[in-house]
């Protein structure tokens, strides 16, 4: 259903999207390499349109809370934001996550640690997919690799953070953020008039009162708790692994990257294959539920397994998880908002080969 | 537990003045013995019930001694993050406008780690109403020092006193907020005698039906006793607070708007 033919960056793509998906409220603060999310919603006025709120906060923990108090109406509300914002963002997130809301948080990942980089890295990893805030929580983590996936994940990551009550994540980078790229846009959906049966809209007599809240001072109802939130993560772990695979099959090296390192990637498995080396890669799409199970079925057939990360090295570990011994897993990284280049991603890579 | 010889004579039909308004649920209250929370939420719960507001208020309740107010008053309720309600109730208000929204929060949540949001909010004229329990203390964490503790006034944090050289000066949120264009009616009332009780109910009356006019926040300071927290009886506790608190922080009108919302709608 996609009908519009487009030229944007990432951020902007993002932007749009969330008007064409129905969204009902965005509420975001300043900071780069994101800004322009915030910038053309502004430009945008889709209150006019559709009735879609904007708004600028004073802080990004209070755009947090914001969409907090949106999500609990059962409105399909999102804030966005980049690595030191996303950092702030983390305590209302896991209050989200406790009071069971659906929304969309939207990561264009910046190097760090500290104040960092404005240029992309991919070293919030660990934050976005091992919690991030405190307590037992995970969030669905979807990871673009290029402008159309920017747009396509808004409504996808909607969709899913409404199916499973729980917040989503778009977990992209600066240079998916800045990069212009064509995109196919689908048609203006209408906002949603469903009110889901917990939200707070005001109480008619013909139910009791709804809250929204995580606190519970019992241990033992806190723990029946947990264990609720622990059957939903893993049932998003079984119906919900995404994945695309490049040249795969025959592959006896294995590289595993998203986002901007799978598309150096991808490029590395085609000049390798020139080499004659049987390369192929791996792209989790998801990266919250993790494509364990594929990743452990191609370990069968593979020799080795190279991840590529602009990080020290964080999913390195959910793919050792994965492949549990079965081969080497190696890891591939540049930081400090540094891009691997194709030919230096196939250099270490036969360089790993020659020490087998 | 024991009755009381001679109630059933008392507590007959014809006898009562008060009855308990429909919006308060049965649940008891955690509130220390003498506490004024438990009195906010009644006239508060009278209000939303004799405005006939029950089907389109949405509470936000605190981190601090009211954490379990959402027991406590039958209407839907969001719990925010400690300091968060005034950035929540913003959220819910932008996304359901024509809903009343209150927040309803004590001095460490809305004058110490909530002040930005406090303030922006207050600032943007949220079509919010803002209720503000200031018992100048730390009361649910067990009596720690608050930006409203009174200079020289013991707490566990300030043992020997405040000592405002180097723990600053009580910071008076309210008179601030009343110079912010976004605030539509300001005020500072008490619930510690009956005289009192109904003025602050017809603040928070005027409060309420003003909010409703969605014309900026209203914001109603309700200066407490903590007996718990001042190591008082309630009666000692409520002396205490007409001696030193009410001249720090004294009660009655910050910020009038120009018209009462009846002569308002009359022009309109």
């Amino acid at each position: 259903m996609k009908q519009e033919l487009r030229l944007m960056k990432g951020n902007e793509a993002v932007a749009e999207a969330a008007i064409r998906a129905g969204a009902d409220g965005y509420f975001g603060y300043p900071i780069t390499p994101q800004s322009e999310i915030l910038e053309y919603l502004m430009d945008a006025n889709p209150y006019e349109k559709t009735g879609m709120v904007v708004l600028q906060a004073e802080s990004e923990i209070a755009a947090i809370n914001m969409v907090y108090g949106g999500a609990g109406c059962g409105k399909k509300v999102m804030t966005s934001s980049s690595s030191p914002g996303i950092s702030l963002k983390q305590e209302g997130i896991t209050y989200i996550a406790g009071a069971e809301l659906p929304c969309l948080i939207v990561n264009v990942v910046r190097g760090g640690p500290g104040l960092g980089t404005i240029q992309p890295a991919q070293s919030d990893y660990f934050q976005a997919v091992k919690g991030g805030g405190h307590g037992d929580y995970h969030l669905i983590v979807l990871a673009p690799a290029s402008v159309q996936e920017m747009a396509d994940f808004v409504e996808l990551a909607f969709d899913l953070a409404f199916k499973y009550r729980n917040p989503a994540m778009i977990l992209s980078d600066g240079a998916i953020g800045q990069m212009m790229e064509k995109v196919w846009l689908g048609p203006q959906q209408e906002r949603s008039k469903t009110v889901p049966e917990w939200a707070t809209t005001g109480k008619p007599p013909t139910r009791k009162r709804n809250i929204i809240t995580s606190l519970e001072l019992d241990p033992n109802r806190q723990e029946i708790f947990n264990q609720k939130l622990v059957a939903k993560y893993n049932e998003i772990r079984e119906k919900e692994v995404r994945f695309e695979e490049f040249q795969c099959e025959d592959a006896e090296y294995l590289l595993v990257a998203y986002g901007t390192s799978a598309r150096v990637c991808q490029r590395s498995v085609e000049l390798a294959r020139a080499q004659g080396i049987k390369a192929g890669l791996l792209r989790p799409i998801t990266l919250f539920p993790y494509p364990s199970k594929q990743i452990n079925k191609l370990a069968d057939k593979a020799k080795l397994i190279l991840t590529v990360e602009m990080s020290a090295g964080q999913m390195v570990e959910d793919v050792m998880l994965a492949v549990n011994g079965k081969v080497p897993v190696h890891h591939y990284g540049r930081m400090g908002g540094m891009i691997p280049t194709p030919d230096e991603v196939v250099d270490n890579l036969k360089k790993l080969i020659k020490e087998i | 537990m024991k009755e009381i010889s001679g109630i059933k004579e008392i507590v007959k039909p014809g006898n009562l003045a008060y009855k308990k308004s429909g919006i308060l649920t049965d649940e008891i209250m955690h509130y220390c013995p003498g506490c004024g929370h438990s009195t906010a939420h009644r006239i508060l719960a009278e209000i939303i019930e004799e405005e006939g507001l029950q089907q389109e208020t949405i509470g936000v309740s605190p981190v601090g001694c009211s954490v379990f107010l959402y027991n406590y008053l039958d209407i839907d309720w969001q719990e925010a993050a400690h300091g968060r309600a005034p950035a929540v109730a913003t959220g819910i208000k932008r996304l359901l406008p024509d809903r009343f929204v209150f927040t309803y929060q004590g001095d460490g949540d809305l004058a110490a780690i909530g002040t930005a949001e406090t303030i922006h909010a207050c600032n943007r004229g949220e079509n919010i109403l803002i209720i503000f329990i200031n018992n100048g203390i730390y009361g649910m964490t067990g009596g720690q020092m608050a930006p409203t503790t009174l200079p020289g006034m013991k707490s566990s944090t300030s043992p020997y006193g405040r000592d405002v050289r180097t723990m600053g000066n009580p910071l008076k949120m309210t008179d601030i907020v009343a110079t912010l264009l976004g605030t539509y009616y300001v005020t500072r009332q008490s619930v510690h005698n009956p005289a009192n009780v109904r003025k602050a109910k017809k603040a928070l009356r005027k409060a309420v039906q003003y909010q409703k006019l969605n014309k900026g926040t209203c914001f109603v300071e309700i200066v407490s006793n903590c007996p718990s927290g001042w190591k008082m009886t309630p009666v000692q506790s409520n002396k205490w607070m007409e001696e030193n608190m009410f001249p720090y922080y004294p009660l009655g009108d910050l910020k009038i708007p120009d018209m009462l919302p009846d002569e308002q709608s009359k022009t309109e």
